[in-house]
C-alpha cells in the first residue's frame, strides 16, 4: 500500500475514533441522553457557512477606535432532525460547544506537537517548548489578576503573549540567520522559566481572583461556547493544512539539517515556517483552553509507534487522535464527583506515560 | 581501474565540478584558503588528507552546505553558493558521513527522500517511482527495502544512503569518507557501485577517502589535501609518494606498487620519534632493511649506501624515500660507488653498520664518523660486523654464502655499541652524543 492510500485509511480511522468518542461524549453527563437522540442533535448542529460579508468592526482600546476589517458569515443547517427540546438544548448549547472545542485544542496540540517532535529530531519534545504556554499564561494571569480589560479579552491576551514569548525565544536563539535547534531548546528553557517568576509573582498580586487564574493555568474546557470554536477551528484547520504541505520537508529534516540542505530543502526557512506555524496553532489552543499539558507529547509519540514516523500520516492520525484523546479526558474530568480542569487528568495520564517513555525507549539526543 | 588516469588538458567543455580559489574560513580559522580543484564527466577523483584537513568542508562548499568567504564552486555550471537548495540538490547528491538515523524509516522511504528536489508542494514527482527502483537495483538494497533503516548493519546501511544520492540522479556526486567504519568486504563493494557509477553514468565524482590504498585503486586522480591547501592533484601513481605524504600526513609512510591490484599502497610507519640526527646505513637484508625503516619513523635522516641491489635493504630504502647508493651484488664495488657515499659518511652524524659488509665499503664508513653495529634479531649469535668475523671475503657487496667464515681481510671497525634493529636508534643518539663530547 502506497503512503497515500496508508494516509487516507489512517487519517478515516482516526476520524471516525473522534465522531465516535464525541457522541459517547456528548451522551455522558448528569442528564443521559441516548446516543441516536445525541447523534440527531449532532446533526442539527452542523452548518456550513453559505454566506460572507465583509463588515467593519470597531476595536475600541486605551480610549481610541480602531477599524478591524472582519468577515460576517452566514450559515445554513444542513439538517432539521425532531429531537426531543431538552435533550437538544443540552446537547448543542453545553456538550457540544465543550466537546468541539476540546476536539480543536486537542488536535492542534498533537499537530503542534508533532511538529515539535520532528522539528527538535526528539520524540519528548511538545508544543510548549519554545515558550508559548508560558507567554499564554502571562498573559492570561496579567488579565486576570490585574484586572485589565484587554481588547478581545483574556483569549487575546494570552494568544498575543503566548506569541511574543515564541517570537522572543527565536529572536535570542537566532543568530546571522541560522537558528540552531540546541540554542532554540535551551533559550526556550530560559524563557519559560522567566516567564514562571512573573507568573507566581501576578499570582502574589491576583488577590481575590487568584482562584480565577488558577483555574485557568491548570487548563479547563468548561463553560465553552460556539464563539470560541469558531475563533479556533478556522486556526488549527488553516495552520494543519500548511503543515501538511511541509509533512516531506519535515521528514527530510529529520535526517539531519545539512542531509536536508544537500537533498534540496532551504533548512532556515523552513525552520522558521515550521515554528510560526506550529507557534500560532499552539497559541490558538492554549488562549481558549489554558494550559494542557503532555496531549502535544503523549500523541504524536503514540501514533509514531503505530503508523510510523512519516509525517504524511502522522501529522494527521496525530492530530484526530490528539482531538479524541482530549474530548475523551475532559469527558472523564467533568465526569467525577467533581469537575476537574482537564489539564490536571492530561498530566496525571501523560506523565506516568512519559516516564515510560523515558525508562523504556532510547532517549535521541539532539 | 585506472585506466583513465588524468582527465584531457585540451577539453573544451568546462569541467562538470569547478572550485576555483575557495577559501572557507570559521572565525578566524581558515579552514580552506584557495583551493581550486576541477572534475570532469565521468571522472572519479579521491580526495585524503590528515584529519582536520579541511576535506569535509571542501565538500560542504560543494554541495553548498559550507558558503565560501571568497572564491566560487560551480556545479554543471551553477553557482552553488548563490542558488537555492533546490537547484543545487538536482546537480549534485552528497553521501555523509554519519548516516544513522534516529526515525525509523523504511529503506524505500530513506530512497525515496532522494527524491525531494523534484517533488512539487502539492504534486509529487513523476518519475519518482521509476527512479527509487533503478536506485535501490542499482545498489542491490532492493532486497531489504521495507526492512527499518535502523536494522540494517553498517555496510547495508552505506547502500541504501548511497542509493538515496543514486536517485537524485545528479550529474555530480560527492561522498565524506564513505567507507569509514565498514568492514573491507563492505569498502570495496561500496566504493564499485560509484565506481561503476562513474563509468556507465559519466557522473563526476569527489570522495573524501581515508584509506589511502583504497583510494589509489578506485580513483582516476587523487587530491592531498593538508591544512586547507591542496598539496599535488593527479594520477595515484604520481600524487602517492613518500614524501608528499609525509608533508600532507607529518608521518613517514611507504609507498609500493600493490602486486595484485597494481595501485600504489601506502604503508604508514607510526608515529615519527624526535630524532633530527642525520645517519648514515650501510649492510644488507633484513637487519639493514629494519634499523633503515626504524630511523626514519624515529624521525632521522638517513642516507644509505653502499646496498646490494635487488636486496629488500635497497628496497625498503627506496620506498621509505631514502638516498640510497646501490651496487650489483656478488661484484666488487668500484671507486665512483665509494666516492657516491664518501659526502654521506662524512654528512652523517653516525654511521650503522647493519649486516654484512663489502670490505671496501666498511673501510669508507669507518672514516672517522660513529659506528654503531646492528646484528640480526633472529640470530643475535652472528654476524656482528666490524668485530672481525665479517663473511664477505670477496670483495663484493654481499656475501653468496651466509656460511661463510671470518674474512681476514676486513678491517675491524671502531664500534661504538652493538644493538639489535629495535634499539638502533637510542644507540645512534648514544654514539653520536658521544662523538661530540670526544671532539670537544
Amino acid at each position: 500500500m502506497n503512503t497515500g492510500s496508508r494516509a487516507l485509511v489512517w487519517s478515516v480511522g482516526m476520524a471516525a475514533l473522534l465522531c465516535v468518542v464525541a457522541l459517547v461524549s456528548a451522551a455522558i453527563g448528569p442528564v443521559r441522553v441516548p446516543l441516536p437522540t445525541v447523534a440527531r442533535a449532532a446533526l442539527n448542529a452542523v452548518a456550513v457557512p453559505t454566506g460572507a460579508a465583509f463588515v467593519v468592526d470597531s476595536l475600541s482600546a486605551f480610549g481610541a477606535s480602531i477599524p478591524v476589517p472582519a468577515v460576517d458569515l452566514s450559515y445554513t443547517y444542513l439538517f432539521s432532525l425532531s429531537v426531543d427540546s431538552t435533550h437538544e438544548t443540552i446537547v448543542r448549547r453545553i456538550r457540544l460547544p465543550r466537546i468541539v472545542l476540546g476536539a480543536t485544542v486537542g488536535f492542534a496540540l498533537a499537530t503542534a506537537g508533532t511538529v515539535m517532535q520532528g522539528f527538535f529530531r526528539n520524540s519528548m519534545a511538545d508544543p510548549s517548548i519554545i515558550g508559548v504556554s508560558s507567554g499564554a499564561a502571562v498573559g492570561a494571569v496579567a488579565t486576570i489578576a490585574l484586572s485589565i480589560s484587554a481588547p478581545g479579552g483574556l483569549q487575546t491576551a494570552a494568544f498575543v503573549g503566548a506569541l511574543l514569548a515564541a517570537f522572543a525565544v527565536y529572536l535570542i536563539a537566532t543568530e546571522g540567520g541560522q537558528t540552531p535547534v540546541a540554542t532554540l531548546l535551551l533559550a526556550g528553557v530560559a524563557i519559560q522559566t522567566f516567564l514562571g517568576a512573573v507568573v507566581s509573582y501576578l499570582l502574589l498580586q491576583a488577590g481575590e481572583s487568584l482562584d480565577q487564574a488558577l483555574y485557568w493555568l491548570m487548563g479547563r474546557l468548561h463553560n465553552a461556547t460556539w464563539g470560541e470554536v469558531a475563533a479556533t477551528l478556522p486556526v488549527a484547520v488553516v495552520c494543519f493544512l500548511a503543515l501538511l504541505a511541509y509533512a516531506r520537508d519535515m521528514n527530510v529534516l529529520l535526517l539531519g539539517e545539512d542531509d536536508a540542505h544537500t537533498l534540496g530543502i532551504e533548512v532556515e526557512r523552513t525552520k522558521r515556517l515550521l515554528l510560526a506555524v506550529s507557534s500560532v496553532v499552539t497559541a490558538a489552543a492554549v488562549a481558549v483552553a489554558g494550559v494542557i499539558g503532555f496531549v502535544g507529547l503523549i500523541v504524536p509519540h503514540m501514533m509514531r509507534l503505530l503508523v510510523g514516523p512519516d509525517h504524511r500520516i502522522l501529522l494527521p492520525t496525530s492530530a484526530l487522535a490528539g482531538g479524541a484523546f482530549l474530548v475523551a479526558t475532559d469527558t472523564l474530568a467533568r465526569s467525577g464527583p467533581a469537575e476537574l480542569p482537564v489539564g490536571i487528568v492530561t498530566a496525571a495520564l501523560g506523565a506516568p506515560f512519559f516516564l515510560y517513555l523515558l525508562r523504556t525507549r532510547e532517549v535521541h539526543s539532539l | 581501474m585506472n585506466g583513465r588516469s588524468e582527465s584531457p588538458l585540451d577539453s573544451t567543455a568546462d569541467p562538470l565540478i569547478a572550485v576555483e580559489d575557495v577559501t572557507v574560513a570559521y572565525g578566524d580559522l581558515d579552514v580552506l584558503e584557495g583551493v581550486s580543484l576541477s572534475i570532469e564527466r565521468g571522472e572519479f577523483v579521491g580526495l585524503v588528507g590528515p584529519n582536520g584537513a579541511g576535506k569535509t568542508t571542501l565538500l560542504s562548499a560543494i554541495n553548498g552546505v559550507a558558503n565560501p568567504d571568497s572564491g566560487t564552486v560551480r556545479v554543471d555550471g551553477l553557482p552553488v553558493a548563490e542558488s537555492p537548495a533546490r537547484a543545487v540538490s538536482r546537480r549534485v547528491a552528497t553521501v555523509p558521513q554519519d548516516t544513522t538515523l534516529a526515525f525509523d524509516f523504511s529503506v524505500e522511504d530513506v530512497v525515496a527522500m532522494g527524491r525531494t528536489p523534484y517533488h512539487d508542494r502539492l504534486s509529487a514527482d513523476p518519475d519518482a517511482d521509476g527512479a527509487v527502483e533503478r536506485a535501490l537495483e542499482r545498489t542491490e538494497t532492493a532486497e531489504f527495502r521495507d526492512r527499518s533503516i535502523r536494522s540494517l548493519s553498517g555496510g547495508e546501511r552505506q547502500r541504501a544512503v548511497l542509493a538515496r544520492a543514486f536517485a537524485q540522479e545528479t550529474p555530480a556526486l560527492v561522498l565524506d569518507e564513505p567507507t569509514a567504519s565498514l568492514d573491507i568486504n563492505h569498502q570495496v563493494r561500496t566504493l564499485d557501485l560509484v565506481r561503476d557509477r562513474v563509468d556507465t553514468e559519466g557522473t563526476a565524482v569527489l570522495a573524501a577517502i581515508h584509506d589511502l590504498d583504497l583510494a589509489a585503486r578506485f580513483c582516476d586522480r587523487i587530491a592531498v589535501l593538508s591544512d586547507g591547501d591542496l598539496l599535488a592533484v593527479g594520477s595515484p601513481d604520481a600524487v602517492l609518494t613518500g614524501d608528499r605524504l609525509e608533508t600532507a600526513f607529518d608521518t613517514a609512510t611507504a609507498v609500493r606498487s600493490d602486486p595484485i591490484t597494481g595501485a600504489p599502497t601506502v604503508t604508514p610507519l607510526s608515529d615519527r620519534g624526535e630524532t633530527d640526527l642525520r645517519v648514515h646505513v650501510t649492510g644488507s637484508g633484513r637487519t639493514a632493511a629494519r634499523s633503515i625503516a626504524t630511523l626514519r619513523r624515529a624521525g632521522a635522516t638517513v642516507t644509505a649506501g653502499v646496498l646490494p641491489a635487488g636486496d629488500v635493504a635497497a628496497a625498503t630504502a627506496a620506498d621509505l624515500g631514502v638516498e640510497t647508493v646501490t651496487a650489483p651484488p656478488f661484484e666488487p664495488v668500484d671507486d665512483r660507488t665509494l666516492a657516491a657515499i664518501e659526502a654521506d659518511v662524512a654528512a652523517a652524524d653516525a654511521v650503522v653498520v647493519a649486516g654484512r659488509v663489502a670490505p671496501a665499503v666498511r673501510e669508507v664508513v669507518g672514516d672517522g664518523r660513529p659506528v654503531v653495529a646492528v646484528r640480526s634479531e633472529r640470530d643475535p649469535e652472528r654476524a656482528v660486523p666490524g668485530v672481525g668475523d665479517i663473511p664477505a671475503d670477496d670483495g663484493s657487496a654481499v656475501g653468496r654464502d651466509r656460511g661463510q667464515s671470518v674474512a681476514e681481510t676486513a678491517t675491524p671497525l671502531a664500534v661504538r655499541e652493538t644493538v639489535t634493529p629495535p634499539t638502533v636508534v637510542d644507540a645512534v643518539v648514544e654514539a653520536a652524543e658521544q662523538a661530540v663530547v670526544a671532539d670537544d
